[in-house]
Parts: C-alpha cells; sequence; structure tokens
C-alpha cells in the first residue's frame, strides 16, 4: 500500500476543462515530477469541488486548502510555495463564501446520515478512504464470524426494508433466495433509479461506491451466490465510472473476486448500463434488459427469488437497501431498529425538490413528520409563498395537501393516505401549482414511459393524458372528472406491473384533495393557478395604465393597442400569455386572471 | 456536414471493435449497442445488419430493443445533441421557460433535427440533477441552474 503525504484533487467538469484544467493538471505532475515530489503527493481528478467560475481550479489536502483560477504557469508557484516550503499559495486561495454542495448540505438538527453518511467527506475513488471509515470491516465480520444464517438473522432483526419502494421485508427476500433451488444464484443491485426528482442513489453511487459493494457482498455471502450484477441507468455516467473504478480497486485488495480475505467465499461484481427507460426499474423489466431484450415486466409469480436471471434464483435490492448492510452489521440490529417507527425502521434518504428554500438531499429517520421535513429541514417554501402540495413516491405516488402535514412518513401511513414511499423523490410545490397541470405532467411521463405490453397500462394512460390535456386546453366537459376516475380505477386494477398499478396515483390524488380545481377549469373555464395558458388572460387595470405605451412596443404578437397617454388594452385572441407585458410595465398594470 | 449516411467501412470497423470489446452474446446486446450508438451518433441500418450476423439473432428482434429505449436512436442525429430534462422537478423551477426558449432559438421541436445536421433536440426524464434544475445536456457537457437568457450563450459554445 503506498503512502503519500498529500493528495490534490484537481477538478476536471466540463467547465473546468474548457478554461484549461487538462493543461493545469499536466503541468502540476510536470513540477511535481521535477522537484522530486511525485511519489509523496498523489495528483487525483474528480469532479466538482464547487465555485465553478473559478476554475480550474485545485483543492489540497490534508490542509482542505482550495486553490483557483489556475494557469499552468502558477504550478511551479504553488508547487514551490506549498509542497516545498510548507506555506499556503495566499494569492490563489479561494475565500470560501458560500456552501459549495449544491446537493448535500451539512446535515441539520432532524437529520441521521447512515446512507449518506460518507457523501461528499471520503474521495469515492480512493478505497483507502472508505477503509478508513470502517470500510470493509462489516465483510470481514461476516465472512470470519457469521454464518450465512447468522447474517439473514441480523438484517431480520434489525426490521431493514426495501427502500427502492416496496418496503419488503430484506431479510425475508434474502431467505426465499437462500432456500430456492438451482444454481448458479445471482445478486442484483437496482440502480436504475428512475424517479423525476429522485436522486439519492446516484448521490450514493457516486459518492461512497464501496458501501454499495460492501453490501452487496454480505448479500452475496447471505444467500450463497458469487457473482453480482448492478444494473445503472445510464443516465449517471459518473456513477458508473465511478462504481466500476471501485470494483476494480476492491479486487485488486482481495475484497472482491476469489478467496475473499483469503476464506472460501467467491464474488464478483460487473456494472451493466441501461439504455434510457425508466420501466427498466421494475424488476422483472431490469432482468429482461440485462438479458438483452426488451425491458419488459412479466407476471409474477415466479418472483426472482425462486426463478430470475436467466431463470436462475435472483435476489434484487435497491442502492439504498446494500448500503445500510454494513452499518447494520458492524453496529447492531438494534442499533439499527431503535431508530424509526414499530413496523418502518431504520433511515430513509429523500430527495427534496421543487419550492423549498433547501433542496437537495437529507436523510432522516423514519417516523418524521411531512411538516418537519418540509419546513424544518427544508426550511419552508421558497420566496414565502404558501404551501399547497407534496408528492412523495416519484411518478406513481401521489399528491399531499396540508391536511396531512404532519402525517408519519412511514411505508403503512403514506399507503393509506393515497400516496407511496416510493424511492424517495418529494416534490414540494406552492400555491402557484397548478394541480391539473401537475397531474396531466406525471401522466405525461408515464404515459411515454409505457412498456407498451399489456392494453390497461398502453392504452388507459393515452387516454387519461388525452383527457388532461383538454382540460387544461379548456376544452374540458362535462362527464370527464368521473371519465377520469373510471379509467383511473381500471388501470390500477388491470395493470401488469407497478408502473401501470401506480400511473394513474397522481390524477387520483389531486381529484381527491383538489377536485375545485378540476371543476373550475372544466366548467368555468378558468385556471386558479394561473398556470395553463389557455385559461388565463392578461388584462391591463385601466386605473393604473399611464398610456406609456412600453407594453405595446414590446409586445412580439401586436396584440396591444393604446394612444399615448391612453388606456392600453390587450386582445385577448392574439395574447400568447408570454408575460413579457407584465415584465416590463412600471406601474403593475398588467394583471393575470 | 449535412446528415448523411456513413460509409460502411467505418460502420464496419466500429462494430467489430466493439464486438471484439464485448463479446458476441445476447446478454452483451444492450452494451454493445450503447456503443455502436455512442460512435456513430446511431444505430444505422447497416450497423444492425452486421449485428446480426455476429449474434445470429434476427434484425427483427435488434430493432425491437433499439426503438425501445430511449437513448439508442436509429435515426441519424445532429452533431450535438441536447437533451432537456422534462420532469416535474425541473419543470416547476423554471424549465416550461427553457424549454420554450430552447425550442425557440433552434427552431427545432422535440426529436428533430436541425437541416445543417449541427443540432437535435431531444426530451430526457429525469438525469438526477434536481438540484440544480432546470438542467441540459449537450453532448457530454452538464448546464444546470439555467435561465432563459443564458441559453444563446451556451448553444454558441458549439460548432
Amino acid at each position: 500500500m503506498k503512502f503519500y503525504r498529500s493528495h490534490v484533487l484537481v477538478c476536471i467538469d466540463p467547465e473546468c476543462r474548457s478554461k484549461g484544467a487538462y493543461e493545469v493538471l499536466d503541468a502540476l505532475q510536470d513540477e511535481l515530477v521535477a522537484n522530486g515530489l511525485i511519489d509523496e503527493v498523489q495528483v487525483l481528478e474528480t469532479s466538482r469541488i464547487g465555485g465553478c467560475d473559478q476554475g480550474p481550479e485545485i483543492m489540497v489536502y490534508p490542509e482542505g486548502v482550495h486553490y483557483a483560477n489556475l494557469t499552468p504557469d502558477d504550478m511551479a508557484f504553488i508547487v514551490e510555495e506549498h509542497f516545498l516550503k510548507g506555506r499556503i499559495a495566499k494569492k490563489f486561495l479561494l475565500p470560501i463564501t458560500s456552501v459549495v454542495d449544491e446537493e448535500l448540505s451539512a446535515p441539520t438538527p432532524k437529520e441521521i446520515r447512515i446512507v449518506l453518511r460518507n457523501c461528499g467527506k471520503i474521495d469515492p475513488q480512493n478505497i483507502e478512504d472508505y477503509i478508513a471509515e470502517d470500510g470493509y470491516m462489516a465483510l470481514a465480520k461476516v465472512l470470519t464470524e457469521m454464518t450465512p444464517e447468522d447474517v439473514i438473522d441480523e438484517v431480520m432483526k434489525s426490521g431493514l426494508r426495501g427502500r427502492g419502494g416496496a418496503g419488503f421485508p430484506t431479510a425475508k427476500k434474502w431467505s426465499f433466495a437462500r432456500a430456492s433451488a438451482g444454481t448458479p444464484k445471482y445478486l442484483i443491485c437496482n440502480a436504475d433509479e428512475g424517479d423525476p426528482g429522485a436522486f439519492m442513489n446516484r448521490r450514493v453511487l457516486e459518492g461512497d461506491p464501496h458501501a454499495v459493494i460492501e453490501g452487496m457482498a454480505i448479500a452475496a455471502y447471505a444467500i450463497g451466490c458469487n457473482q453480482g450484477y448492478i444494473y445503472c441507468r445510464a443516465e449517471y455516467p459518473i456513477a458508473v465510472s465511478t462504481l466500476r473504478l471501485g470494483i476494480q480497486q476492491a479486487r485488486e485488495m482481495g475484497l472482491l473476486g476469489q478467496n475473499i480475505l483469503g476464506t472460501d467465499f467467491s464474488f464478483d461484481l460487473e456494472v451493466r448500463m441501461g439504455a434510457g427507460a425508466f420501466v427498466c426499474g421494475e424488476e422483472t423489466a431490469l432482468m429482461a434488459s440485462i438479458e438483452g431484450k426488451r425491458g419488459e415486466p412479466r407476471p409474477r409469480p415466479p418472483f426472482p427469488a425462486v426463478s430470475g436471471l436467466w431463470g436462475k434464483p435472483t435476489n434484487i435490492n435497491n442502492v439504498e437497501t446494500y448500503a445500510n448492510v454494513p452499518q447494520i452489521i458492524l453496529k447492531g440490529a438494534d442499533w439499527y431498529a431503535s431508530m424509526g417507527t414499530e413496523k418502518s425502521k431504520g433511515t430513509k434518504t429523500f430527495a427534496l425538490a421543487g419550492d423549498v428554500k433547501h433542496t437537495g438531499l437529507i436523510e432522516v429517520p423514519l417516523g418524521i413528520t411531512l411538516r418537519e421535513i418540509i419546513f424544518d429541514v427544508g426550511g419552508g417554501i421558497k420566496d414565502n409563498k404558501g404551501f399547497k402540495a407534496v408528492q412523495t413516491g416519484g411518478p406513481m405516488g401521489g399528491c399531499l395537501p396540508s391536511e396531512y402535514l404532519d402525517l408519519s412518513v412511514d411505508y403503512e401511513a403514506l399507503t393509506a393516505a393515497g400516496s407511496m414511499m416510493g424511492s424517495g423523490g418529494m416534490v414540494v410545490m406552492d400555491d402557484e401549482t397548478c394541480m391539473v397541470d401537475i397531474a396531466r405532467f406525471f401522466m405525461e411521463f408515464t404515459q411515454d414511459e409505457s412498456c407498451g405490453k399489456c392494453t390497461p397500462c398502453r392504452v388507459g394512460t393515452r387516454r387519461i393524458l388525452d383527457i388532461l390535456n383538454r382540460i387544461c386546453a379548456g376544452k374540458g366537459e362535462d362527464g370527464d372528472i368521473e371519465l377520469l376516475e373510471q379509467l383511473s380505477q381500471e388501470i390500477r386494477t388491470n395493470s401488469l406491473c407497478g408502473l401501470g398499478q401506480g400511473a394513474p396515483n397522481p390524477v387520483i390524488s389531486t381529484l381527491k384533495h383538489f377536485r375545485h380545481e378540476y371543476e373550475a377549469h372544466i366548467y368555468e373555464k378558468k385556471c386558479p393557478a394561473k398556470v395553463c395558458k389557455a385559461l388565463i388572460r392578461y388584462e391591463i387595470l385601466p386605473e393604473a395604465c399611464t398610456g406609456c405605451t412600453v407594453c405595446a412596443r414590446n409586445c412580439p404578437v401586436g396584440a396591444i393597442t393604446g394612444e399615448r397617454r391612453g388606456v392600453h388594452v390587450i386582445d385577448s385572441d392574439i395574447c400568447v400569455r408570454c408575460g413579457i407585458c407584465q415584465q416590463v410595465c412600471n406601474f403593475n398594470a398588467v394583471v393575470v386572471r | 456536414m449535412t446528415i448523411g449516411s456513413i460509409d460502411d467501412q467505418k460502420i464496419t470497423e466500429v462494430v467489430d471493435r466493439v464486438i471484439a470489446h464485448h463479446g458476441a452474446t445476447m446478454d452483451e446486446l444492450i452494451p454493445i449497442l450503447n456503443d455502436v450508438n455512442k460512435e456513430l451518433g446511431y444505430l444505422p441500418g447497416e450497423a444492425l445488419k452486421q449485428i446480426s450476423k455476429h449474434l445470429h439473432v434476427p434484425r427483427s428482434q435488434l430493432f425491437a430493443v433499439s426503438s425501445f429505449y430511449q437513448m439508442l436512436s436509429t435515426k441519424p442525429r445532429g452533431r450535438h445533441v441536447i437533451q432537456f430534462c422534462e420532469s416535474a422537478p425541473c419543470h416547476v423551477v423554471g424549465g416550461r421557460e427553457v424549454w420554450k426558449t430552447l425550442r425557440e432559438e433552434l427552431k427545432l421541436e422535440a426529436n428533430e433535427t436541425s437541416p445543417d445536421g449541427k443540432w437535435t433536440l431531444a426530451t430526457t426524464s429525469c438525469l438526477g440533477l434536481c438540484s440544480v434544475g432546470p438542467v441540459i445536456i449537450i453532448d457530454d457537457d452538464v448546464y444546470g441552474n439555467l435561465t432563459p437568457d443564458q441559453i444563446p450563450g451556451i448553444l454558441a459554445r458549439y460548432s
């Protein structure tokens, strides 16, 4: 094992690259070689140091010094000052002005970070960083002190449930695969995080890949298998390359491959990329994709634990599920079970998105309320607007209005409320959101991603989308609401897989909680939130208009008429609702109705 | 450069190399298609024909798989592919305005390629960068925290 006295991280994000980051890196290495330091100082490429407009930039450890606005010619000075003379090269120092990580801030008081514990703190491209944080100790303990049955018992006691969305007890799933006849057995990690608004898995894969690798190795030992696959969506190229690097480093250290840590247990991992299909997050579609087929789900039973990849017993779990396992083994099931509620133990990561002040990743104990997440952890609604609804569980989840703010966030409570836990995406909406538009939006997504295999989903979602499009265009008809309800029930009960079964949920929940908005669109031809363009009008208030003609001159379609110093008028038939007149008016005379 | 066909020699060279790297088995089909799509910009009919021969799989099956996945294209694409995230979290933070500006600047609708072969405008589902939405990806370059007025400047960076 090589010891370096210093590490230099060079940002090679596209922004920095376009400013010459690679030339700076080369110059840095040349200078280190010239000064005989190349064996003491390690230079690493990384992404997202922050301060993107000040690139090229480097971060020097162990001091944690951030130099920015660099050119190749500066390297001679920096190497001499910082590495030879041990002095900070002040003139290149970037002052710490703001939080650097846009996605993952320091934990707020109500958070407990288990899955996210290492993200942003360790170098994910260096396995030694992970090992220094007790990495692979759990695997060592499992292989030397525990039997596979012991492992399953411990995970069972912890109460860990699948974090991909369904919340099935993890240890139970493992025991099915263990008990199934048939070899070889396979282990799969579902890293096809496709829910819009969910990026927890992405961060873990990019920031702490070994937590997943170690978790998978432990699971493989428990079920008795030697080959695993991580199916990662193609939209996450950095995650894919970070995983591949991690796997290679683990192999080099004897932590993956044949005879791990000198025991009889062998396990190897391969990364498989998706190709842009949301439905491949469904486990049977995922397996079809690995087998080289169209990602179409199939009926279950048989469940993957009995007949999965290539017909063999297969255990599939989500990234976050595996990432919890090493900590459960090290700190014990009782520790994990001390957090959460009676049936939903432990913590869960969430990705807060939408109209909150602090968007980004959080990890909280289950049982926390929606109010605490949105207002305490999330900081409340942006621009001090009002809270309208929160969508949990991704496009198959439901929208919950303010009556549900004190709901406990656990598997059962969310389902009972008409939503679901899902993978952890939470989109918060303020009072300027049109709920019909939101339902339409999610349906557009699911309709596009429907694999097409079963009629209720393929045709049903299309029909619902057509109706919603019509309503938002001002052409809603009497009977549309009843038709939406009927279609939703049919699609939900008759679809083959979770995508179809869940697709109507946004429609069902918005109809339940915001029916008056639908009625306004259909019967009054109005959009209360003033979002649907066909249903809003831009008007000039006669009492406020001074006749300055600025709006008329800026209108791209010539919809405004008026004499100088006279009241101006917008012709609604010509107006395209672009909003420019409102922006340029200095007298707040333009309103949206 | 207009959107023309890629010559067969180049296709053969790429297909042979990709298959040699991955191996000619069904479970490597999607990695193979991904790599060929990446190198050639899309999956020409000739490429599918050759892959079909290597894998002993009917072309119809290859077409079924290629047309299923969003990131594989059986039609030629522009030199630069713009992927705009059209998912809800980007939508609610100003994505609608950015999308409108993109369409106006490029004079393209979704999945269209410009006549001079420079741009293909595509939508994509969530890229997992919701914290910095609205987001677009041009080739491999990611742009976040977008506002409509940034669009012309960003587009101008590409030749």
